[in-house]
C-alpha cells in the first residue's frame, strides 16, 4: 500500500503533464479560427515557461527519468486518445501519423548526427528511397507489405552505403558537401527516370496485413466508423515504438559509448583501439535504414508519391528537427517533431514561409539553446541503476 | 629477436618532418622495462611528435619503432593500443560532456564486448559485464583518485584539473598496457597538486607491477623525483641523456634551456 503510494508520487508529474499535453494537442487540434491558434500557441509558451521557472520542468524530467516505463506508456496511451478522439478526422489522422513517421526518420538522423557526429543532409533523399522501393514492390510485386517496410529500410541502406566513402572523411565538411550533393541528385534522377514515374510520380498500394485492408473504413458493427487513417496510426506507433526502443537501447550499450566517442574525438578515440570506420558505418547504415522504413510506410499512407516530396529542403526539415529537440535525445525529437510539423499545418499564415521559419528557429536554438530545447543527459545504461 | 636485455620500446633513426621543419631528428631512444624514463627538452623540441609517432598519430618520415621485440612503425593508433601502449595527452582530451565512467570505458574499449548482437539483445549479459566494469573502474579509481570512486556517474566537466588528469591517468592504465606515456601530466597545477601527482605516479609504480613509463614534463622537481632515467631532446635531436642528476649538471642541456646558442 505505501509502495503504491510513493509511486503514485513519483508517478504524478509525469502524468500530470502527460495529460495537460494531451489534452493540449486536442484543443490546438480542434480550434479553426487562426486566433484561436494563435492564442493557444501563446498560451503553451508562457505555461512551459512558466513552469520552467518554477521548476516543475525539473520535476517531470525527473519522473521520466525515474519511472520510465509507466511514463513511456503513458506517452503512448496518449498518443493513441489523441487518435481515438479524432477517430473520423482525415486532416488530424493524417497529420499525427505524419509526425510519427518524422519521428521515426529523425530517430535514424540522430543515430547518425546526433551520436556520431556523421553530418547527413540527405534525409529526404533516403526517405525517397524507402517511398520508392515501397512503390515499386506494391505495384508490381505481391511482396508482402510487412516485408515492403523492411525492402525500404534495407535499399536505403544499401543505396546509402554508396557514400559511405566520403562520409567517412573526417576532415573538412566532406560528409555535408557529399550528402547535400546526394540529395540534389536523388530529386533530379528521379525527375528524369520515366519508370519511375518522371516528374509525376508512381502510385503506392494502400497497406494491407495478412488481409487487413489499411485503406478501408473501420466498421464496427452498425454505427460506428473509424477514417483508415486510424489503421496508419496505430501501425505507425508500433513501428515507432520498436525504433524508439533501438534507438535507447543501442545508446545505453558500449556501442552508444563508442558512437559518442567518435563524434566527440576521434584521435583519443583511435588511441585507445576503436574502429573509427566501423562506428561511422553501423550508425550510418542503421541511421539510413530507419529512415528507409519510415519512407516505406509514410508511401504506403499516401498513396501517391512524386520527386517534389523529396527536396534539399525537406532534408533540411529533419536536420533543423534534430538540432531543434536536443541532439542525441529522442524525446527531444518527439517534441520538436510536433512543433515543427503541427504548428505551420494550424498556422496557415507561416506557412508559405515555413522555410524561413525554419532556418530562423534554428539560428535561434544555435544561438540561445545549443543543446536543443530538451538537451540529452548522461548515459544511464540500466534503467533505474543505482550504483551500489 | 626480443631479448630481455633489449627495452620494451626503442626507437631507431626516427625522424618525423613537417614540410621543412625536422620535429623530431633521427632520435634513437629505449625506455628499459619497469623503469619511468623522463623526456624533456624546450618548448617545439620534439616530445609531443615523438609520442604522437609512436602511438600512430602520425606516421614517421625515416627510421623504426620497436615496442617489445615488434616493428610498430606506422601501424594504426588501434593496432598499437592493442599491443599494449596507452597514453595521456598534453591538452587534456576527456571527453567532457561524458561521465568519468564512460571515460574509462572508452579507454577499457579493447576489453568490452562490442558485438551488436550482444549489446542490443543478450541486456542480461550486458548488465553482468557492465557490473563487472563498474567494480574494475571502482577498484581502479580508488587507488588513484579515491573522491571520485563515488562520483564516476557525473560528468567529467565539473571537476578541476587535478581530478581530470587523474581520470586520463585512469583511462590509460584501465585497459593494463605495458607502456604508458604521460605528456606533461603536471600542466597547469599548483606546487601542491603537483606533489599529489608525483605521489600518484609512484603509486602506480608501485600497484601495476612491471609497468614502463615514459613522462614527458616541464617540472625539473616531477623529473627529479620519479625518473630513473632521462633524454633530453632539443630541436628534435636527442642531446644528452643519463640520471637526472647527470643530465642536469650537462652543459649542452643548460644551453638549451637557457636558450644560448
Ligand atoms: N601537426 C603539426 N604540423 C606542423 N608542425 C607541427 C605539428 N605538430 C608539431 N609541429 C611542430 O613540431 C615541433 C615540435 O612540436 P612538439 O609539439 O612535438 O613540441 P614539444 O616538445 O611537445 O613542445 P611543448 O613542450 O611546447 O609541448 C614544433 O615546432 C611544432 O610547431
Ligand atoms: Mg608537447
Amino acid at each position: 500500500m505505501r509502495r503504491a503510494r510513493s509511486l503514485l508520487a513519483s508517478l504524478l508529474p509525469g502524468l500530470v503533464s502527460a495529460a495537460g499535453v494531451t489534452v493540449y494537442v486536442i484543443l490546438l487540434m480542434s480550434v479553426e479560427s487562426q486566433a484561436g491558434v494563435v492564442a493557444l500557441l501563446a498560451a503553451g509558451v508562457l505555461a512551459v515557461l512558466a513552469a520552467a521557472r518554477f521548476g516543475a520542468v525539473a520535476r517531470v524530467a525527473r519522473a521520466f527519468a525515474e519511472q520510465e516505463n509507466y511514463l513511456n506508456l503513458m506517452v503512448i496511451l496518449a498518443v493513441l486518445a489523441v487518435t481515438g478522439f479524432f477517430y473520423e478526422d482525415h486532416f488530424v489522422l493524417l497529420m499525427v501519423t505524419t509526425v510519427i513517421v518524422y519521428v521515426i526518420a529523425c530517430l535514424g538522423l540522430n543515430l547518425q548526427f546526433g551520436y556520431s557526429g556523421v553530418l547527413n543532409f540527405a534525409g529526404a533523399a533516403f526517405f525517397g528511397i524507402g517511398c520508392y522501393t515501397a512503390a515499386v514492390l506494391t505495384m508490381n510485386t505481391p511482396v508482402p507489405h510487412l516485408v515492403v517496410l523492411l525492402a525500404g529500410g534495407v535499399m536505403a541502406a544499401v543505396i546509402g552505403s554508396l557514400l559511405i566513402l566520403p562520409v567517412l572523411r573526417t576532415r573538412s565538411h566532406y560528409s555535408a558537401v557529399v550528402t547535400i550533393a546526394f540529395s540534389l541528385l536523388f530529386k533530379i534522377f528521379l525527375e528524369v527516370n520515366d519508370t519511375l514515374g518522371g516528374p509525376q510520380g508512381l502510385r503506392v498500394a494502400g497497406m494491407n496485413v495478412l488481409g487487413w485492408e489499411f485503406n478501408d473504413d473501420i466498421e464496427i458493427g452498425e454505427d460506428f466508423e473509424a477514417a483508415f487513417y486510424v489503421s496508419y496510426a496505430v501501425v505507425g506507433l508500433i513501428l515507432l515504438v520498436l525504433a524508439f526502443a533501438l534507438v535507447r537501447r543501442l545508446e545505453r550499450s558500449w556501442i552508444g559509448l563508442n558512437m559518442d566517442a567518435v563524434r566527440l574525438d576521434e584521435t583519443a578515440a583511435a588511441c585507445f583501439g576503436l574502429s573509427i570506420v566501423r562506428w561511422k558505418i553501423t550508425a550510418f547504415t542503421l541511421g539510413n535504414f530507419l529512415i528507409g522504413v519510415a519512407g516505406a510506410f509514410y508511401a504506403m499512407m499516401i498513396g501517391f508519391i512524386a520527386p517534389t516530396n523529396f527536396t534539399f529542403g525537406d532534408s533540411l526539415i529533419l536536420v533543423s528537427i534534430v538540432l531543434l529537440g536536443g541532439m542525441g535525445n529522442p524525446w527531444g525529437l518527439v517534441v520538436a517533431t510536433v512543433i515543427l510539423i503541427i504548428v505551420p499545418e494550424k498556422l496557415q499564415a507561416i506557412q508559405e514561409y515555413r522555410f524561413l521559419l525554419f532556418a530562423a528557429l534554428v539560428i535561434l536554438i544555435l544561438l540561445f539553446r545549443p543543446a536543443g530545447l530538451l538537451p540529452r543527459q548522461l548515459r544511464t545504461y540500466l534503467p533505474g541503476w543505482q550504483p551500489r | 629477436m626480443s631479448d630481455a636485455a633489449q627495452g620494451l620500446l626503442v626507437s631507431h633513426d626516427l625522424t618525423k618532418r613537417f614540410g621543412g621543419l625536422l620535429a623530431v631528428d633521427s632520435l634513437e631512444l629505449e625506455a628499459r622495462r619497469g623503469e619511468i624514463l623522463g623526456l624533456i627538452g624546450p618548448n617545439g623540441s620534439g616530445k609531443t611528435t615523438f609520442f604522437n609517432v609512436v602511438t600512430g598519430i602520425y606516421p614517421a618520415s625515416a627510421g623504426r619503432v620497436l615496442f617489445d621485440g615488434e616493428d610498430i612503425t606506422n601501424l594504426s593508433p588501434q593496432a598499437i593500443c592493442r599491443a599494449g601502449i596507452a597514453r595521456t595527452f598534453q591538452r587534456s582530451r576527456l571527453s567532457l560532456s561524458l561521465s568519468i565512467f564512460d571515460n574509462l570505458m572508452i579507454g577499457n574499449h579493447l576489453r568490452l564486448n562490442q558485438g551488436l548482437w550482444f549489446n542490443l539483445v543478450r541486456r542480461q549479459a550486458f548488465e553482468r559485464e557492465f557490473e563487472e566494469n563498474v567494480a574494475r573502474a571502482r577498484e581502479l579509481v580508488k587507488v588513484f583518485a579515491p573522491p571520485l570512486a563515488d562520483r564516476m556517474f557525473e560528468a567529467v566537466t565539473g571537476f578541476p584539473m587535478i581530478d581530470r588528469r587523474r581520470i586520463e591517468i585512469c583511462r590509460a592504465l584501465i585497459s593494463r598496457p605495458k607502456l604508458l606515456l604521460l605528456d606533461e601530466p603536471s600542466a597547469g597545477m599548483t606546487r601542491e597538486e603537483m606533489t599529489e601527482l608525483m605521489d600518484d605516479i609512484l603509486e602506480i609504480k608501485e600497484h601495476v607491477e612491471d609497468l614502463t613509463i615514459i613522462i614527458i614534463e616541464h617540472e625539473m622537481g616531477v623529473i627529479e623525483r620519479v625518473t630513473n632515467n632521462c633524454v633530453v631532446l632539443n630541436f628534435g635531436q636527442k642531446i644528452c641523456e643519463g640520471t637526472y642528476q647527470g643530465v642536469a649538471a650537462d652543459r649542452l642541456v643548460q644551453e638549451a634551456y637557457l636558450g644560448i646558442e
